[in-house]
């Protein structure tokens, strides 16, 4: 190590001030208010600074009640809980089996990075086009519904093809396998490749093998991309708006709607407990894996 | 099944055709709807939404072009463009910064990283909604200390201080700049400060040693990070939602067209917005690749 100049520390953190600034403007003091105002009073053009748990109760307002139908917040929850779960298992199989393609049957590196780069290219382009996209394919006259009609598989379009739970899922791994692919990759990348002829040597068969040793070794990456997808899904507003024709709820969009009309109080408590649960879902994941290895 | 044998037979095992086919498969599911609307946005001025083609023409583009019922696109793209690059540049700036100072371990330096971290994963919209009611509070103190020095018609008439360079840079930045920061610490995790103290031997002060080993030697990374701040601006909606003033981002106005526009234009507009998209990334590969070779050339000489 060379030996550092006494004002080493001072230039590292005039280095850091513009980055720290960001955050400190733009993440730590936004939700700081968001907590705060969650607390307050709102007419309908003012807010009135308070402290009062009014909102929280508004929000669970007939939750209580389990003898008739679920209160809105807790049903828009389970519908956002269903939505997580379906899009983290799919995108979890086929992340796992690209990457898993990609770090272990792919031979040459530049094939390797070229394949990497072309699951990759679409995140850098815009979400909305690639959900747009799907509308020639799966509206009434898309065609998907006139190819089964052309082969005779169907006489009536089906109609759940778009506008629906499904397209919403279709269009969630469609949009955030990525997120699950490359982390997943980066673990792959770095298992000892002699652990795997070890067990094959101890006649482990393929499956014995991927189960055994490659999934327990590429927890981290699989926890990594986990977190990304649960949390997207679980504070999204946009997929689940367009792709479910503005019909299906979702917590996040509960949180939109209510900003949008000045409702912001409620839109804050709505956001906190969001923010509380996505944080105990991620908790809950660091639990399986020490992440911090990975970064 | 398998084994990632490189030694032994040169023969696939048959599990890699399956996941081959596999791979194969998805790739369609990723282009295939993007392409599909490529198509589409060249149909014929009596064609719809879908199929069949009724003939090829860029008819949709010139209507886009000319505008969509109230929506500007021109000018929307032009904000979009505007503020990306903005983006782009400070992103690279702040990220150099902060890489740099990662190097020294600065106190404090492991709760920015987790911050920075935390910014990648916060549900965008509860961001979002803490920027929107930061500037709304700020608009309200600025209202009142202009009433309250007598310029009260400056305060009727004072808008908003949400805008373009104001709150949506700032919801960009923290959305921006964790990738930004992730690419450096990559990067300088594997730089190896030998050039340096070799520079500090042949007595480079820290400035020269900068400019002259370190930067070259990063540059390509650099690039990468400034087309991350770019794209990564150039189609965010979440963040920005609920933190932009009276005009919108080309994304968001695509966005509040999904739900009305029903022709070919939309697709003309999704066309014109990735063909932005992919023509940035070429060129930040083509610098990449460039910048590369300069250093390979440099290092062998």
């Amino acid at each position: 190590m060379p030996s550092r100049p006494p004002n080493q520390r001072s230039i590292a953190w005039l280095q850091a001030t513009p980055f720290t600034l960001v955050f400190v403007l733009f993440l730590v003091l936004p939700l700081a208010l968001v907590a705060a105002v969650s607390f307050w009073h709102a007419t309908d053009y003012e807010l009135m600074p308070a402290f009062s748990a009014q909102n929280y109760i508004d929000v669970f307002k007939g939750c209580g009640d389990f003898s008739g139908d679920l209160c809105v917040t807790l049903k828009t929850y389970l519908s956002t809980f269903k939505f997580c779960a379906l899009v983290w298992a799919i995108t979890l199989v086929i992340g796992f089996t690209l990457a898993y393609f990609l770090a272990f049957h792919v031979r040459s590196v530049g094939a390797q990075t070229f394949l990497f780069l072309l699951c990759t290219v679409p995140f850098w382009t815009s979400n909305v086009i690639r959900m747009i996209s799907w509308l020639p394919l799966l509206g009434r006259n898309g065609v998907v519904n006139q190819a089964l009609q052309g082969v005779g598989l169907i006489d009536t379009p089906i109609e759940w093809l778009l506008f629906s739970n499904f397209s919403v899922v279709l269009a969630f791994v469609h949009l955030y396998t990525m997120f699950m692919i490359v982390p997943i990759f980066n673990s792959m990348m770095r298992i000892d490749r002699s652990l795997i002829e070890a067990a094959a040597d101890s006649g482990a068969s393929g499956w014995q093998t991927v189960w055994n040793v490659v999934v327990p070794l590429s927890r981290t990456g699989i926890i990594i991309g986990s977190i990304f997808v649960v949390t997207i899904v679980m504070g999204d507003f946009v997929t689940i708006g367009v792709m479910g024709g503005q019909q299906i709820a979702s917590v996040g969009k509960i949180i939109q709607v209510q900003t949008s009309y000045l409702q912001f109080p409620m839109a804050a408590a709505n956001a906190v407990i969001l923010l509380i649960i996505t944080l105990m879902m991620i908790w809950g994941l660091t639990r399986v894996a020490d992440i911090r290895k990975e970064l | 099944m398998t084994m990632p044998s490189t030694n032994r037979s040169t023969q696939r095992p048959p599990a890699f055709y399956w996941l081959a086919a596999a791979f194969a498969l998805f790739v369609l599911f990723l282009y295939g709807p993007m392409l599909t609307i490529f198509v589409l946005s060249f149909q014929g001025p009596e064609g719809g939404l879908t199929f069949p083609m009724r003939g090829f023409s860029v008819h949709w583009f010139k209507q886009l072009w000319e505008g969509m019922g109230v929506v500007d696109i021109a000018a929307a793209f032009q904000r979009s463009l505007g503020l990306g690059i903005v983006v782009m540049l400070l992103t690279v700036l702040f990220s150099l910064g902060a890489g740099l100072a990662f190097r020294k371990r600065f106190k404090g330096s492991t709760l920015l990283f987790y911050t920075a971290v935390a910014s990648l994963i916060m549900p965008s919209i509860v961001v979002s909604l803490g920027i929107g009611l930061q500037f709304r509070l700020i608009d309200t103190g600025i209202k009142t200390v202009l009433a309250a020095i007598g310029m009260q018609t400056l305060a009727d008439s004072f808008g908003t201080a949400m805008g373009l360079y104001s709150s949506a840079l700032g919801a960009h930045m923290s959305w921006t700049l964790p990738f930004g920061l992730l690419v450096m610490l990559a990067v300088f995790n594997r730089f190896n400060p030998a050039f340096e103290e070799a520079a500090a031997d042949l007595g480079a002060t820290p400035w020269q040693s900068f400019r002259h080993v370190v930067l070259p030697l990063i540059a390509p990374s650099l690039v990468g990070v400034g087309m991350f701040g770019f794209t990564l601006s150039w189609d965010e909606i979440a963040r920005t939602s609920q933190a932009i003033g009276d005009v919108n981002t080309l994304p968001l106005e695509l966005q509040g067209l999904t739900a009305t526009v029903t022709t070919p234009a939309i697709y003309a507009l999704g066309t014109v917005i990735t063909v932005v998209s992919f023509a940035v990334m070429g060129a930040t590969l083509a610098l990449m690749k460039f910048l590369g070779r300069r250093k390979a050339r440099a290092s062998a000489a």
